[in-house]
């Protein structure tokens, strides 16, 4: 793929990963209702065959284009609920589009095993389990538990390992779930406000962690309230705002405009 | 959209290190993504690519289930000695109504091992087909966050229901022997009888597992569908003394209820009153039938809206 692009025009570093074509995502809640309507109102809406004040639709991402290139850390910014995490969520394939389409190039993967981990089994236990679920084999698992688990720091100040992860502080858990996601290398890596977990030290160290999966992996994904964090990690940049792409452009140029609206609110 | 495509153009110009013009420039983003071959994401894989990576994610699925069962009791003080009281106790409590209070046992011999037989037995498939209705419905989470083959869940589900059944087993032989029956080479058959329905089980979770991700409400009218599957499985009476004054059509009906057949076979297996002439050698056939059909049915029904399981 790769040859037949290095050729008279110089553009072989220039190879789209991802292509995300007029985006729309829509959530169905259900169970968004104030949860005070009577049963009779219930009988009558299902009568009148008028949809449930119960099922709210929520419009996340509207019609986002843009293009990824192999290389490229891209950072997303944008306020709450601008849209940031769904739309990286549909591009790793989790969240099927209400229109539009997401190409990739192989499969790109969330930064994250929180959903797989199970807080009354062992460290150890969910170690073995986030793994198996991110697609490990037994043995990847096996030749990297020490790595995982020095790495996360668990076991520095006793063996926490072998205690249910209930027990463990919430930094404690932020830290294994870091350092198990961390684990494996991706094509596409995309990064949910990992950065912010743990103490100073454990932030340097999965910071230097995310520099060397950004080596190894095509194109990665941040999603930060954290500027500085972009600015250290990103070259370009999106700008969500409300589901629709506000900007995007090179990291200083969109971070300074979005900090600019921010200070004029 | 025009203007958000002009700023990417206008920031692709401003990085500098990237040429103002691409023979990619006038291409359509189908057209690119062709090109360089990259593919749609979350595009449900084709049937034998399905199978595939199910297979490759058999440890997934026995960790996960595994890792269900021990969380479950964990906080217990008793901890996995409920894994064996639970069923006891069940059994207990059928055995205390319906084999002392109602005596209900109209003609049957040995019914404390009949009626703990049904008990155990129709658990598994009721239980199966409950889980299998929440698996995808409760672990949204976990579907949004990472990449595996949907079907790892009500899989996973049935397992932990069978790895229970084996447990409710060990206490069901135990009963079985307490009340006089003696151990012989039927017993074997407990083997193939548990497979079937397990492969049924699995199947229908599957299937059910589609229905529960689309229609929140099965989870609250499945325990009532369940409940009428129940007393129509033979599991509190012996459905051969009921059928001689019921209607031709409600016979076939209740022949043909796979629960009932799979608890036949259970019986047939351990207890020496019920021989060939209660349970013909047919029902085998028809086990194995409804486990293959069920299986099949449900795995492709399943595979059927995989790329849709995250919307919720």
């Amino acid at each position: 793929m790769a040859d037949d692009n290095t050729g008279a025009q110089g553009t072989g570093d220039r190879i789209p990963t991802i292509i995300v074509d007029d985006l729309h995502i829509v959530y169905r809640v259900h169970g968004a209702g104030s949860g005070r309507g009577s049963a009779t109102a219930a009988l009558s809406r299902i009568v009148r065959r008028k949809a449930s004040p119960n099922i709210r639709e929520v419009h996340a991402v509207k019609g986002v284009t843009f293009t990824a290139y192999r290389g490229e850390a891209i950072g997303l910014i944008g306020s709450n609920g601008s849209g940031k995490s769904t739309m990286l969520k549909a591009i790793a394939g989790l969240l099927p589009a209400e229109r539009g389409k997401v190409y990739t190039d192989g499969q790109p993967s969330l930064l994250g095993v929180n959903a797989a981990m199970m807080n009354d089994l062992t460290g150890e236990r969910n170690v073995i389990l986030g793994g198996l679920a991110m697609g490990m084999t037994n043995e990847q698992i096996r030749a990297q538990f020490d790595d995982i688990v020095s790495f996360s720091g668990i076991n520095d100040k006793g063996d926490f390992i072998s205690l249910p992860m209930r027990t463990y502080s919430s930094g404690m858990a932020a830290r294994l779930r870091f350092s198990i996601a961390a684990a494996k290398s991706h094509d596409v890596l995309m990064i949910d406000e990992a950065l912010a977990t743990g103490d100073r030290q454990f932030q340097k160290r999965s910071e230097e962690r995310i520099r060397q999966l950004r080596r190894e992996a095509g194109t990665v994904f941040l999603v930060s309230h954290n500027n500085r964090s972009i600015r250290d990690t990103c070259n370009r940049v999106l700008w969500l705002e409300a589901g629709r792409l506000v900007m995007d452009g090179p990291t200083e140029e969109v971070v300074k405009a979005y900090e600019a609206k921010i200070r004029g609110k | 959209m025009s203007t958000v495509s002009e700023t990417t153009h206008d920031g692709a110009v401003a990085l500098g290190d990237r040429p103002a013009k691409s023979p990619d420039d006038g291409l359509s983003p189908a057209e690119l993504a062709a090109k360089y071959g990259l593919a749609v994401s979350g595009a449900r894989p084709s049937l034998p690519d399905y199978v595939r990576q199910l297979w490759s994610r058999r440890h997934f699925i026995a960790a996960y289930s595994r890792a269900r069962v021990t969380a479950m009791y964990t906080k217990a003080g008793l901890g996995q000695l409920w894994q064996v009281l639970t069923p006891l106790m069940n059994a207990g409590v059928y055995y205390l109504i319906f084999g002392l209070l109602l005596s209900t046992d109209r003609g049957v011999e040995n019914y404390p091992a009949f009626l703990i037989t049904g008990v155990f037995i129709f658990t598994f498939t009721q239980q199966s087909v409950l889980s299998g209705t929440r698996s995808v419905a409760d672990n949204l989470g976990l579907i949004r966050a990472l990449h595996f083959p949907r079907a790892c869940l009500p899989i996973a589900f049935t397992l932990i229901q069978l790895q229970q059944l084996l447990v409710s087993m060990g206490v069901l032989l135990v009963v079985v022997v307490l009340t006089g029956e003696v151990p012989t080479l039927a017993w074997l058959l407990l083997f193939p009888a548990l497979c079937l329905q397990a492969l049924f089980n699995t199947g229908l979770a599957m299937a059910m597992a589609r229905v529960g991700s689309k229609i929140r409400d099965m989870t609250q009218l499945m325990p009532f569908i369940t409940r009428t599957w129940l007393y129509a499985s033979g599991v509190f009476y012996s459905i051969d003394h009921v059928v001689d004054d019921a209607p031709r059509w409600a016979e076939i009906v209740l022949d043909l209820n796979p629960a009932a057949i799979y608890i036949d076979l259970m019986r047939f297996a351990l207890m020496e009153s019920v021989n060939s002439s209660t349970v013909p050698t047919h029902e085998w056939a028809l086990a194995a039938g409804w486990a293959v059909v069920m299986a099949v049915f449900g795995f492709v029904y399943f595979w059927k809206a995989e790329e849709s399981y995250g919307r919720g």
